[in-house]
């Protein structure tokens, strides 16, 4: 423990969020947390760099009024969250204040230093031991659970705790707040009494568990460019880089609803406020494609958007991941994503020109790689002490200054992360949605999880999609040529090379979001669609004269193409599928 | 009470600084030079008892023995139904000869955020009864979006038409560096329009000083802010928004912070979305609206100015050739307003249309590089004319309706139905008869 109860100090500079503070009595430590006053408020900071007297603390809050001589308090700890049931369904910002009950008396405006608590103190859970006295407890080992919406909440052990504690006293099951001892333990010869929650340092990943393992097993988002194409392991890492515009949101909305995880923590950084609503709006009325409950209750929001304070969106990345770690432990499969992540490097570029260090690339601060990097490690599957399997996976959009993958944040963000899908203006200016660019994306997944995939889905999937990802490449390759020699200038096998590659383009990377049934298509649908187009794809059609064969392809594309729009098991579906074949058997395919 | 000091150590560019004590961050002092000039400044910077402020009017001809007077708050500005017809400059001060705004309260500018939970999902169709907006990209109220123009392009005239047009409480203008001419234009067009009297307007023009420029959006913006909580349906126009960041960067050099991208700070993302964000549909309220104006340095949307400014508005509109350019345009809130607030059919033209419209282009470049025209090459041909003609030509002013009609009207005049990729009921619905 920090001993620094009586650490103070006093302002001596400000320059926008950053002040400078000298310390009066006492220790300071890096990343602290220390409260200035202000005549009409207390406005939180983080100390961010120590030099000898001094130190330099990002306010967390607008700083307008702030002068010299201001009293500064030391808390001793770190920026932290608080832990335990009663998170999901909550909209926070990026200091883990509770938004809605910030709402009730500051009206329609985020007025400064209100600082609430994160998880209401009265209510009571049904608490359910699963430990008995003398059982020997490592640290985020479970000791009890609760019921929490649709999840079992599991109740740690301190996740700070070093060796192993023995349990001394434990409460038998009944309703308790968060707030009461529901155990005792004993530490290294002293008794600590354990409530339901605790508090992390949000800097800090949470290692409570066995080992971490080789992540091997599909996320399914069910968009089917990711699913199939570029997937995504539970567990994993993934970053969707793209220009404005070019549907980083509206995707990552997807994922968020449409993923098969026990739950999901939006990290809404540093982007429009607006976005946010429309989620606070939707998902109430939405379903949890699990649990078929509200989508509301497996969500927790972290919103931290443009206009709100800059080293606060610096922390809820932070903030976002904590929580999801935290789930882990109890075993979950936990989607975090965060958009954007680019501008939470550039909290921390505004941050470094103020402490005039010494800049990189594009100002950005040297260390930029180094903790993009760390963020992307706390993502992860891991074996918790008892065996259970937990997961975090992470995906993060990227916004490149001028559109241009070449810039910082994208080169430093795609030597960490397992799958890349990269957004294409030139997709997205031609409506062609989500605007993944095939060429460009991987997976390194793909190979990863080769033997589960083929287990799971078919005998053959990664040998499949490997071969339709080959046919894209040459379809671009043939279109290419076709821009310069004309169509005439090609032979028709490349022609129906050409418009077998565009059809798979059209009917099947391609997705659109705002039709009830096209905006998500499940694994099962997913394996029986692709199957169906490959065999369309494989089938070695010959035809006379080109004009034949764009005929053919026009009506086999809208058979497919409407398909989509079709229900999993209408008669509407079967309708289509049935045409698809007798077209490939009148183009000369056999069905097998 | 307040303090005056009389001993300038440092001008570097419109930053002077000074040794003072007690100062507050963002506090605001009046300068008196040598001369009896005055002017406004503003604290950026504490470091112990060395005080930088920056100059509204400028540093020029600032004598290091001029008088600084700290006011003890921030900036702010009047806020009352008096500020209806009147005209500021960018420090606030009348500029239509008529007096000072008497016994109003005053509200700080650059406020805190709306919080998001205080928002509502914006809901209303904004008729500009031009086309390319109203059909392809349509307003929607609360919407934040910038035109991405060049010089020379006629985006002040697009601007005035919206606001004339958009049945707007309350239209707020913020002239950054605008050209005394186009002020002026701007004040005819609303008097002729009979909105001045619904109108505020905060100018700076060219000539005006650089700093200024920086206090002009968030003038507008508060006093926005403060008609919108009072349950006003607020327009605010902001032209031209890159004098605004080239005046960030101004004073980001002289401070010597160091630089991003082409000499912008690093923060010109947050500054910018600072602004634009204060776009709002308060629940149980009223809301601002914000169009701006955006030029293109050099024409290329790559620019950090347009770059950043696209990544925090709601879409934006390519004005370019004298045409908004279907491409290039966005509204990204369309999808709350088409065919729900507005007719059925509206996706389904508005989709078709843009789509034949792609096409054609291809058949104009495929006939420019030589191959030859076939049958359906003209067909597309002559949609494209017809599209050029009546729905991107700047001076169509009709209404949506009646624009969607004239948009079932053209494709079958050009084609046959089954080639228009549209739904058999909606095509059923609406195809013109006899056709
Ligand atoms: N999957 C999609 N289907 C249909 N339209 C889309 C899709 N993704 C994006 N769009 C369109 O593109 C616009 C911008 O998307 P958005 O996700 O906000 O872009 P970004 O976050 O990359 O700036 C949306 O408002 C919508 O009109
Ligand atoms: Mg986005």
């Amino acid at each position: 423990m920090i001993d620094s109860s009586l650490t103070t100090g006093h302002v001596v500079g400000i320059n926008g969020n950053m002040m400078a503070v000298e310390v009066d009595t006492g220790n300071v430590v890096q990343n602290e947390v220390a409260f200035v006053k202000l005549p009409d408020a207390r406005l939180k900071a983080e100390v961010i760099k120590v030099i000898g007297k001094k130190c330099y603390m990002q306010v967390f809050e607008d700083t307008t009024g702030m002068a010299v001589g201001m009293p500064v308090e030391f808390t001793g700890n770190m920026l932290a969250v608080e832990l335990g049931p009663g998170l999901l369904g909550q909209i926070y910002d990026g200091l883990q204040n509770p938004l809605t009950l910030l709402e009730n008396k500051q009206e329609f405006f985020l007025q400064r230093g209100q600082y609430k608590e994160p998880i209401d103190r009265q209510k009571k859970w049904d608490w359910k031991p699963v430990v008995a006295v003398g059982d020997r407890v490592r640290a985020g080992q479970w000791l009890g659970e609760v019921p929490e919406k649709f999840i079992t909440h599991r109740v740690l052990a301190p996740l700070g705790m070093h060796g192993s504690a023995v349990v001394k006293k434990i409460l038998p099951a009944g309703a308790y707040a968060i707030t009461e001892a529901v155990a005792e333990l004993e530490v290294n010869g002293k008794t600590v009494p354990v409530t339901m929650s605790q508090e992390w340092p949000v800097k800090k990943a949470i290692k409570a568990y066995k080992e971490r393992i080789y992540p091997e097993e599909l996320l399914i988002t069910r968009q089917r460019i990711i699913d199939t194409l570029f997937p995504i392991s539970r567990g994993g890492t993934s970053c969707i880089p793209g220009p404005f515009g070019a549907g980083k949101t509206v995707l990552q909305h997807l994922i968020s609803k449409f993923s098969s995880v026990d739950l999901v923590i939006v990290v809404a950084c540093g982007e429009r406020a607006g976005e946010v609503v429309e989620l606070i709006h939707e998902f109430p009325e939405m379903k949890d494609p699990k649990t078929g409950g509200s989508l509301m209750d497996r969500t927790i929001i972290i919103c931290n958007t443009s206009s709100m304070p800059v080293a606060a969106r610096e922390a809820s990345v932070y903030t976002g991941i904590t929580l999801g770690e935290y789930y882990r432990q109890m075993g979950l499969d936990v989607l975090v994503l965060a958009d954007s992540t680019s501008r939470w490097a550039q909290a921390m570029r505004e941050m470094s020109g103020r402490l005039e260090e010494i800049p990189g690339e594009e100002a950005f601060p040297a260390y930029l790689e180094s903790r993009i990097a760390g963020l992307y490690e706390r993502a992860g599957l891991v074996k918790l002490h008892d065996d259970a399997h937990g997961a975090v996976t992470l995906i993060g959009t990227v916004s490149p200054a001028g559109g241009n993958f070449e810039e910082p944040v994208t080169q430093a963000t795609l030597k960490v992360v397992g799958a890349f899908l990269g957004l294409s203006r030139k997709r997205s200016d031609e409506r062609k949605f989500p605007a993944i660019d095939p060429l460009d994306s991987y997976s390194l997944y793909i190979d990863q999880m080769a033997d589960s995939l083929n287990k799971n889905l078919d005998r053959e999937w990664t040998k499949m999609v490997h071969e339709a990802e080959a046919l894209l490449v040459r379809g671009a390759e043939i279109g290419k040529m076709m821009t310069v020699v004309g169509e005439e200038g090609i032979s028709i096998d490349d022609l129906v090379s050409y418009l077998k590659s565009e059809m798979l383009d059209f009917t099947y990377l391609q997705q659109n979001a705002f039709d009830d049934i096209d905006c998500a298509a499940t694994i099962e649908r997913q394996v029986v669609d692709f199957k169906l187009l490959y065999k369309a794809l494989k089938t070695p059609f010959s035809f006379e004269t080109k004009a034949e064969a764009r005929k053919f392809f026009v009506n086999l594309q809208d058979n497919f193409y409407q398909k989509n729009y079709a229900a999993e098991d209408s008669p509407e579906y079967a309708k289509f599928v049935s045409k698809i074949e007798e077209i490939i058997v009148s183009g000369g395919g056999r069905l097998v | 009470m307040f303090k005056e000091y009389t001993k300038i150590t440092n001008i570097i560019g419109d930053i002077i600084e000074l040794s003072a004590e007690g100062v507050t961050y963002r506090e605001l002092a009046a300068i008196t030079n040598h001369n009896g000039d005055t002017s406004l400044a503003q604290v950026i910077r504490i470091d112990g008892t060395k005080v930088s402020l920056q100059v509204f009017a400028g540093a020029k001809g600032m004598s290091n023995r001029a008088s600084v007077r700290f006011l003890g708050h921030p900036m702010r500005v009047p806020y009352s139904e008096d500020l209806l017809g009147r005209i500021f400059s960018g420090s606030g001060q009348p500029i239509d000869g008529k007096p000072a705004i008497a016994n109003a309260e005053e509200t700080d500018i650059g406020g805190p955020s709306v919080n998001p939970v205080k928002r509502v999902v914006p809901r209303n169709f904004i008729e500009t009864r031009i086309p390319m907006i109203d059909i392809f990209n349509p307003l929607v109220e609360s919407q934040k979006l910038p035109i991405f123009s060049t010089p020379g392009e006629p985006f002040n005239e697009l601007l005035a038409r919206i606001a004339l047009q958009a049945k707007a409480d309350i239209v707020i203008l913020g002239g950054i560096g605008l050209k005394f001419d186009e002020y002026i234009g701007f004040r005819r067009k609303f008097e002729e329009g009979g909105i001045m009297d619904r109108t505020v307007m905060f100018v700076h023009t060219a000539a005006d000083p650089v700093v200024e420029r920086l206090l002009v959006p968030d003038m507008a913006l508060a006093v926005a802010e403060q008609f919108g909580i009072a349950g006003k349906r607020v327009l605010v126009l902001l032209t031209d928004m890159t004098a605004f960041a080239d005046a960030l960067k101004e004073i980001s050099v002289a401070m010597e912070q160091v630089p991003s991208n082409l000499g912008y700070p690093g923060s010109l993302y947050s500054d910018l979305a600072s602004r634009y964000e204060k776009a709002v549909d308060f629940d149980g309220a009223g809301s601002i609206t914000i169009l701006a104006v955006t030029t293109m340095p050099g024409g290329d949307v790559t620019h950090p100015v347009p770059d950043n400014t696209g990544y925090i508005t709601e879409g934006q509109y390519y004005l370019v050739n004298g045409v908004i350019n279907p491409f290039g345009s966005l509204s990204r809130l369309k999808q709350l307003v088409i065919g729900k607030v507005t007719r059925d059919d509206h996706g389904a033209v508005m989709n078709s249309m843009i789509r034949l419209y792609a096409k054609a282009l291809e058949s104009k470049k495929k006939i420019s590089m030589g191959f030859e025209k076939t049958e359906t090459d003209e067909k597309y041909l002559r949609y494209a004319d017809l599209f050029e003609q009546r729905f991107m030509d700047l001076r169509v002013d009709i209404p949506l309706n009646d624009a969607l009609d004239l948009g079932w009207k053209t494709m079958a005049e050009c084609f046959d139905r089954s080639e228009i990729g549209v739904k058999k009921e909606v095509v059923d619905a609406h195809w013109p008869k006899g056709a």
